[in-house]
């Protein structure tokens, strides 16, 4: 039977605002699956056009596939959210791509024709979930030396990153997280960042984290506007004794997530369901797990050559900023500055944290706002490394373009 | 808090220094869209939801210290609003009960009245907006904190929604009575406090909140609080402006009072004050006058607190809460057996309904046994058409109608259906010889294990099993009819019965969802020896001479569920005989049977009354077979020998061992015979009337148990 691919759009993204994991974090106290199903309610308060019954499916991923993250939470949230049981899920893991591929995925499976309207999210709650928790890596990895032990510990595949491309000092990456938090904290005074963020019930019972009782999460946690590089050089590098990664110039452990809704592009026009961005292409690419960073230099470069574009086609990059230096490789690789003006507008991970699983979709709804900004800007990407040596890329059409020149 | 109130409760807390405190911890939040920085106070005791969250004098001084704290912030516009919500699942359930059974003293009782009022409606007198948000379950005092703030939310997820006060013998005394009159008009206020109360503490979900109109808004539990907050922020924000209806003041009220007064005759019967009092104070509401109002719900609490009948209303409320969950003398559950098949023997009604009740309970297979085919198919039939019904209805599904339908079967070859049974209910006709010669041929089929149980009403057990080879697992197990809604099960441990066997006769209780409780196999057990001996000096009365109708109303004043007559009619003039027949013959010095009572029988009629005026009278062709005596008792006369009886009568049965406590007494009357909360049963009432002590020359209770202490 002959096909057509078929357009597929972002119609509409939104977060709970992040919160530092750990015992002190504004989600302590609040389960993991209950952070995606509020977005996910949100999604549909936002979109009453959107007939919950017409989702084709509930893509979530998550990292940490146990407990409150677990029992195939694509389903689990789904029926906690209220979508019509009729409505089918499942469990994504791409680790820090999570969210990135349940969008990819279910874009996919829409451009196929298998569906018309998906949602499609991430959670990580790190403090439930540490990172690693219940893992069990094949011995081989280490006896056939497939893998350097560094690679399954994110910060130090930062260090050896920063080994690899000497010129990319400690001094440049805490320069580039500074200007992360100042990014963000205008962005937060421009109201750029609220609109999108789920405000999100918190119980909190110990009272040495702070007052006690139900409170609204409605900010992100981990920011610290107003950072500066002197603040940055005393921290600690715990990956490595005179190392050059630290909490500062990382994004640190977090809890949050996300959801978005995907959908055909006539199936949203024809429902009168908003049209934020438009799916260009995408790709995921493999690199040597102990430089795990560099990832999103290959699946970028595989992206643009499926959409037969050029770096310098891109007006706009939201790049995950798991570490500074790995940004900074990127940057490098494809010759751009490090304060380039159209990276990370609104600052990054660094600033707002990186809840594994669930930053894919954040990275698309700030590129989102940004398109509706910046009408002569036709392209961006989204793009994020990936934990045991991957990168993952979306590049995107601003369906607001209005010609280059203005 | 005044100074007084502020002593007073320090002295109820000193009273109570077991109170689980609920704390009201003040947070702080920015409100979504910019609408301002808010103050939350989250009533939690610390515990999860099975421990809900009360209020006692310790809570109500934490409650206060909060509100203090808000207050200052409200008056120097350091916030905008302030919310109450609770922890998980529970938002308030009212007034610590136990703190209220310590209370000795009337100005003690005075105190937790103005003190919740005090505390409360510091609500209503902020400097800035203040919102309830009933996240979960909100009963008595818990709903009335909700009415103080000037907005409420409601979680379509609350499950149980309640004002209480009326069913336990107090009333709405925290602002109930008189602010939510005044919120949603006073019909609807009677059907919450009067109503609902007075049937056996009816709960309101969370969508009938709103729709009475208690709630300003609803929202559904999955962000019930998020969306609290945003509608907050909008009406502060003067995006959404609250309208409610206006209530009349006028015919309507009073038409409404007088409804709750028919709702509580019809219930009470005038013989309990709590639901009288309450309408009285609603009917005084009508004026809007809140302090007034306020001021005659702390004089009605004080003086509920100080009487009998809210302390025996909050005796039985715990006897059903708890005492009927961890039944008194039942064996270690671990003893237990599984219970995977089902025998009934007979097919007649009583066994359907115990075939009804099993299958939707324990969901296994049911097979009912009789003499004949024909017998068999009704009885199935019957319980396939109940089942039917249930669909209808809606209280099972498709699904499951399915499955318990294809559960319950009919066999006349005893043999085959019980060979893998583990569990045998007779219920043939009242027959010892009928009932041994039935346990003996079940011996012979069953598996070694199974346990044989009789629903005998009247029978000795222990003679019952006597002949077989495993007499050791005979258990009585006596419901009450009609099975579907009397709670309660009488379970008999007969001479030789077993642990396990009696632990697997409490764990098929449980699983039935009935309030079991031990009894000895002494005749007619407990519920129908009280009930008959009772009876037996109402018939005495008639038979000697006294006019029906006097005999019939002298009970009237303790608000029994039915006269005495009329329950008769209700177990039916033979079956009454029967009992009573047993009991004489067991006890021939208290208990006769009735002779003309025994003509009645014999004419065939299956009732006293006739209700063709649409009142019970006494039957003309009833009255015609009585032959009398000239003795004619008073009403006062009939009652005080009826309650010496009963008085009499419990004391022997505490005293052979029938049951553990007086409160199991009680528990069965309520369980079983409906007897009002507000005679505890019966042995508080008999207590505080001196009916105990003059018959007996002891109470049942200690003081202060069931009764204000000394």
């Amino acid at each position: 039977m002959p096909r057509t691919a078929r357009d597929v759009v972002f119609v509409d993204g939104v977060r709970t605002p992040f919160g530092k994991a750990g015992p002190k974090g504004i989600y302590h106290e609040t389960r993991a699956d209950d952070l995606v199903v509020k977005c996910i309610r949100e999604l549909l308060r936002r979109n009453p056009a959107l007939d919950p019954a017409a989702v084709d499916d509930v893509a979530v991923a998550a990292t940490t596939q146990i407990g409150d993250q677990g029992l195939t939470i694509g389903r689990t949230a789904g029926i906690l959210a209220g979508l019509p049981p009729t409505v089918p899920g499942y469990s994504i893991d791409r680790m820090c791509a999570g969210a990135m591929t349940a969008v990819t995925t279910t874009a996919a499976s829409t451009a196929f024709g298998a569906y018309d309207i998906a949602l499609a999210g991430g959670v990580e709650h790190m403090g439930r979930h540490p990172m690693g928790e219940a893992v069990d890596p094949n011995p081989r990895f280490v006896s056939e030396k497939l893998v350097d032990e560094s690679a399954l510990f994110m910060g130090m595949t930062a260090e050896n990153l920063h080994d690899r491309f000497p010129h990319l000092t400690k001094a440049r990456a805490d320069e580039y997280a500074v200007h992360s938090q100042e990014k963000a904290a205008k962005a937060y005074a421009n109201g750029r960042i609220q609109a999108d963020l789920v405000p999100i019930s918190v119980r909190r019972t110990n009272a040495e984290a702070g007052e006690t009782g139900w409170g609204l999460a409605t900010r992100d946690e981990p920011m610290r506007p107003g950072t500066t590089l002197a603040n940055l050089a005393s921290l600690k590098t715990p990956f490595r004794a005179h190392g050059r990664v630290t909490a500062g110039n990382a994004a640190g452990l977090n809890d949050g997530a996300t959801a978005s809704l995907i959908a055909a592009e006539d199936v949203a026009r024809a429902a009168g369901l908003p049209v934020k961005m438009r799916l260009v292409s995408f790709a995921f690419a493999g690199v040597e797990p102990e430089v795990m960073g560099v990832g999103p230099i290959p699946s970028t470069e595989k992206a643009l050559a499926k959409a037969g574009l050029g770096i310098a086609d891109i007006g706009l990059f939201e790049i995950n900023e798991a570490f500074a230096v790995q940004v900074l490789a990127f940057l490098d690789h494809f010759g751009l500055p490090d304060d380039d003006p159209r990276v990370n507008q609104y600052g990054g991970a660094i600033a707002f944290g990186h809840p594994l699983a669930s930053s894919g979709v954040r990275l698309m709804t700030q590129l989102a706002r940004q398109f509706e900004e910046q009408p002569q800007v036709r392209y961006g990407i989204t793009t994020m490394c990936v934990g045991f040596g991957m990168g993952g890329t979306v590049i995107w059409e601003n369906p607001h373009f209005e010609g280059a020149g203005k | 808090m005044s100074s007084s109130t502020v002593e007073l409760l320090k002295g109820a807390a000193e009273r109570f220094p077991d109170e689980v405190v609920t704390q009201a911890h003040v947070r702080h939040l920015d409100l979504p869209g910019d609408a301002g920085r808010f103050a939350l106070i989250t009533l939690d005791n610390g515990f999860d939801h099975t421990k809900p969250t009360t209020f006692g004098p310790q809570s109500l001084a934490g409650l206060d210290a909060a509100l203090d704290q808000v207050e200052k912030e409200a008056a120097d516009g350091e916030i905008t609003g302030v919310g109450v919500t609770g922890k998980p699942f529970i938002f308030a359930v009212g007034a610590d009960l136990k703190g209220v059974e310590v209370l000795g003293h009337r100005d003690e009782a005075l105190a937790i009245g103005r003190g919740g009022h005090e505390v409360f409606k510091r609500l209503a007198d902020l400097a800035v907006p203040t919102f309830a948000y009933y996240n979960g379950a909100a009963m008595g005092g818990g709903v009335e904190i909700g009415l103080h703030c000037t907005y409420r939310t409601v979680s379509a997820a609350v499950p149980a929604f309640s004002l209480p006060e009326v069913f336990l013998g107090l009333v709405p005394g925290w602002g109930g009575c008189t602010l939510l009159p005044n919120l949603i008009g006073a019909d609807r206020a009677v059907t919450v406090v009067i109503e609902n109360s007075l049937n056996q503490n009816r709960q309101l979900k969370g969508k009938q909140v709103y729709d009475l109109g208690i709630a300003d808004a609803l929202f559904e539990g999955a962000d019930f609080l998020e969306q609290s907050l945003a509608w907050t922020a909008a009406v502060l924000g003067g995006e959404l402006e609250v309208v409610r209806p206006d209530i009349d003041r006028g015919e309507e009220w009073d038409a409404a009072i007088e409804r709750g007064r028919a709702v509580a005759d019809d219930k009470v019967h005038g013989a309990a004050p709590a639901a009288y009092r309450a309408l009285d104070i609603m009917a005084a509401a009508k004026n809007g006058d809140l302090r007034q109002g306020f001021a005659a719900e702390d004089e009605a609490l004080a003086d509920l607190i100080m009487g009998g009948e809210l302390r025996a209303g909050i005796y039985a409320f715990d006897l059903v809460q708890r005492r009927a969950k961890r039944p008194a003398g039942a064996p270690d559950k671990s003893l237990a057996r599984p219970v995977t098949k089902v025998g009934v023997v007979g097919a007649g009604l009583m066994a359907s309904q115990l075939a009804l009740l099993f299958v939707r309970r324990l969901e296994v297979p049911v097979v009912l046994t009789d003499i004949d085919q024909e017998r068999i198919d009704k009885g199935v039939a019957w319980v396939h058409e109940q089942i039917d019904m249930l669909l209808l209805k809606g209280r099972v599904n498709q699904d499951a109608a399915n499955r318990l339908k294809a559960l319950v079967t009919g066999s006349l070859d005893k043999a085959a259906a019980f060979a893998d049974a583990d569990f045998v209910i007779e219920a043939v006709f009242e027959e010892l010889s009928l009932k041994q010669r039935i346990f003996a041929e079940l011996e012979e089929v069953v598996p070694p294990t199974a346990i044989l149980a009789t629903n005998t009403s009247s029978l000795s057990v222990t003679e019952m099993a006597a002949g077989l080879a495993h007499p050791e697992r005979v258990v009585g197990f006596h419901f009450f009819n009609p099975v579907a809604i009397l709670p309660l099960l009488e379970i008999v441990r007969a001479g030789a019965t077993d642990d396990a066997s009696l632990a697997t006769a409490f764990a098929v209780a449980k699983k039935l969802k009935k309030s079991a409780v031990l009894v000895k196999d002494a005749p007619a057990f407990v519920v129908n020896r009280i009930l008959t001996r009772f009876m037996g000096e109402v018939l005495g009365a008639v038979d000697e001479g006294t006019p029906v109708e006097v005999a019939d109303g002298a009970l009237a004043p303790l608000g029994l569920p039915m006269s005495p007559i009329v329950l008769l009619d209700l177990v039916g003039p033979a079956v009454a005989h029967h009992v009573a027949g047993t009991l004489a013959a067991a006890f021939p010095d208290r208990f006769a049977q009735s002779e003309n009572l025994g003509r009645v029988v014999e004419a065939g009629k299956r009732t006293l009354y006739v209700h063709d005026s649409g009142k019970p009278e006494l039957d003309p062709e009833v009255a015609a077979l009585f032959r009398t005596g000239d003795t004619v008792l008073t009403e006062e006369q009939v009652r005080d020998r009826a309650l010496d009886a009963i008085a009499q009568e419990i004391r022997l049965m505490l005293d052979e061992g029938v049951v553990a406590e007086a409160q199991d007494i009680d528990l069965c009357l309520i369980t079983g015979a409906g007897w009002p909360f507000h005679l505890g049963g019966i042995t508080p009432y008999l207590d505080r009337a001196g009916v105990s002590e003059r018959v007996t020359g002891r109470r049942f209770l200690a003081p202060g148990v069931a009764s204000v202490p000394e």
